[in-house]
């Protein structure tokens, strides 16, 4: 993997996501019944960011939940040696919410389509809304976000590589080209 | 690490570290259960079936819902009104299910070694459900997963395995798990149950039940399997209740918070007395409920792996 270019550091991640947060409060109209999802593995720790800052801002607590979607995904079948299956920690109602959902890169859409299938599992959200730090183009099903933190055009040949403080030590997007 | 194994036979043929990918698994299992929709698409479109050669409902039923909440079809071959009663052999009866194109056998067996012959007969799964005297590897798995649960860890417990060590698969099973994740075992049976140079597992044996318990983090009971007691072996029901059984008097000289397992079905007043095994350091049926979470971590784990290991 060789690296090509920086798209955003600590600032730059900061920004967005307090972009973000604002915008979600403004389109639901406040924090009341609203909760945020974060899809593992780097969406857990957007979304944390993104509740933390809500709550700063609207004064509340947003309950704040991990998914991880590998039995729903669509690969499993094809997949070469097994995925690794993580916790999935959702221990709050999420009936009649508006749910928030989180991930650092929207590419395909396939992870968001397992996390929708994942989440009705629970129960029925009011609403479900799509966040993401990064989108990168290349959908493959019919799938966007309603806040992103930044737009990247980007080839199938380069790579989107999120780090971020809790599992990387440091906060920076990169584009890197797949050799 | 990557899980390539197609079977699960027994905890012998198993590093440590496929050990605890199992338990790992299993941990975020879990959680599916306490949903109010139980079931996960993940083996969605596959087909296990159930081939129990010997009675068991617990076993069975847990096979069977654990595979259920991972969306899988399950088939139960009962061989009392299976061909198996016409002289099929086992491994016809299991090339047939192959052909059938199911994926998973779920296997019982009166045979040591019988789920080893089948799995290496076969291209698809096999999971050893018990095989003789030889191994119940899901029993122990579900077991340590309890014991490291409420612990926090094997690496170093005491453990006692107390009863008919002899002609335990379950004993079996949990002291190569437990030797190989670094626990220290003792066991503790009249001396005609321990089988002879069963030290040479890295065990200690004993007699006497208050030193077994004396020092332990944990005690698994097995059950005393009197239905198959053809008059040799066995002590009389009184007697091993009076001299091995879990009393509260035996449990108030031990370690207080000592945690009590027992693979079920249990002989109240034999094995231990009703108040230990409804008692607060009893997690018998917290073992049921986590045996679900440990057999769909299993069948999801081999369900796409190919590799052959016997």
């Amino acid at each position: 993997m060789k690296e090509k270019a920086k798209i955003l550091d600590e600032e730059g991640i900061n920004r967005a996501i307090t972009r973000i947060a604002h915008e979600i409060i403004e389109k639901n109209k406040g924090s009341a019944g609203l909760c945020v999802v974060g899809i593992r593995n780097r969406g857990v720790y957007i979304a944390q960011r993104i509740s933390a800052c809500i709550k700063q801002i609207e004064g509340l607590d947003v309950s704040t939940g991990v998914l991880d979607i590998t039995l729903y995904r669509d690969d499993l079948a094809l997949a070469t040696g097994q995925p690794l299956v993580r916790k999935t920690e959702i221990d709050f109602d999420i009936n009649d919410k508006n749910l928030v959902l989180v991930d650092d890169v929207l590419y395909t859409g396939r992870t968001i389509r397992a996390a929708l299938d994942a989440l009705i599992d629970f129960g029925r959200p009011k609403s479900i809304q799509l966040a993401v730090l990064v989108d990168r183009g290349h959908r493959e099903l019919p799938i966007r976000a309603d806040f992103v933190g930044k737009n990247i055009p980007t080839s199938k040949k380069e790579s989107v590589e999120v780090r971020l403080k809790e599992s990387d030590g440091r906060d920076e997007v990169l584009i890197a080209e797949k050799e | 690490m990557l899980w390539a194994k197609k079977d699960l036979l027994g905890l012998e043929y198993l590093t440590p570290e496929e050990i605890e990918l199992i338990l790992d698994t299993a941990e975020s299992f879990k959680e599916v259960s306490t949903r109010e929709i139980k079931k996960v698409p993940a083996l969605r479109g596959k087909t296990a079936v159930n081939l129990f050669y010997e009675p068991s409902t617990r076993t069975r039923v847990s096979f069977e819902v654990a595979a259920k909440r991972l969306s899988a079809d399950v088939i139960n071959i009962a061989t009392e009104t299976s061909s198996v009663k016409k002289g099929e052999t086992l491994i016809d009866t299991g090339k047939n299910i192959q052909a059938l194109k199911a994926d998973i056998i779920i296997m019982r067996h009166n045979c040591s070694g019988a789920a080893n012959m089948l799995a290496r007969a076969l291209d698809i799964s096999v999971i050893n459900a018990g095989d003789g005297w030889h191994e119940h590897p899901t029993q122990a798995l579900l077991d340590i997963f309890t014991l490291k649960e409420k612990l926090g860890k094997i690496q170093g417990l005491n453990v006692a395995i107390v009863g008919d060590i002899a002609h335990s698969r379950v004993a079996r099973s949990n002291i190569w798990g437990l030797t190989k994740l670094g626990a220290k075992v003792t066991l503790c049976a009249p001396r005609i149950l321990l089988p002879v140079e069963i030290e040479k597992t890295g065990v200690k044996t004993t007699s006497d039940i208050q030193e077994a318990l004396s020092n332990a983090d944990a005690v698994n009971v097995l059950r005393m399997q009197f239905e198959r007691d053809e008059g040799a072996a066995f002590p009389e029901q009184l007697d091993y209740y009076k001299s091995f059984g879990i009393t509260e008097e035996r449990l108030a000289k031990a370690k207080k918070d000592m945690i009590v397992m027992h693979p079920g079905p249990i002989n109240r007043g034999i094995e231990m007395s009703s108040e230990v095994a409804d008692g607060a350091n009893s997690v018998i049926l917290e073992q049921v409920t986590n045996g679900i979470a440990v057999r769909m971590a299993v069948l999801f784990l081999v369900s796409q792996a190919k590799e052959k290991i016997v």
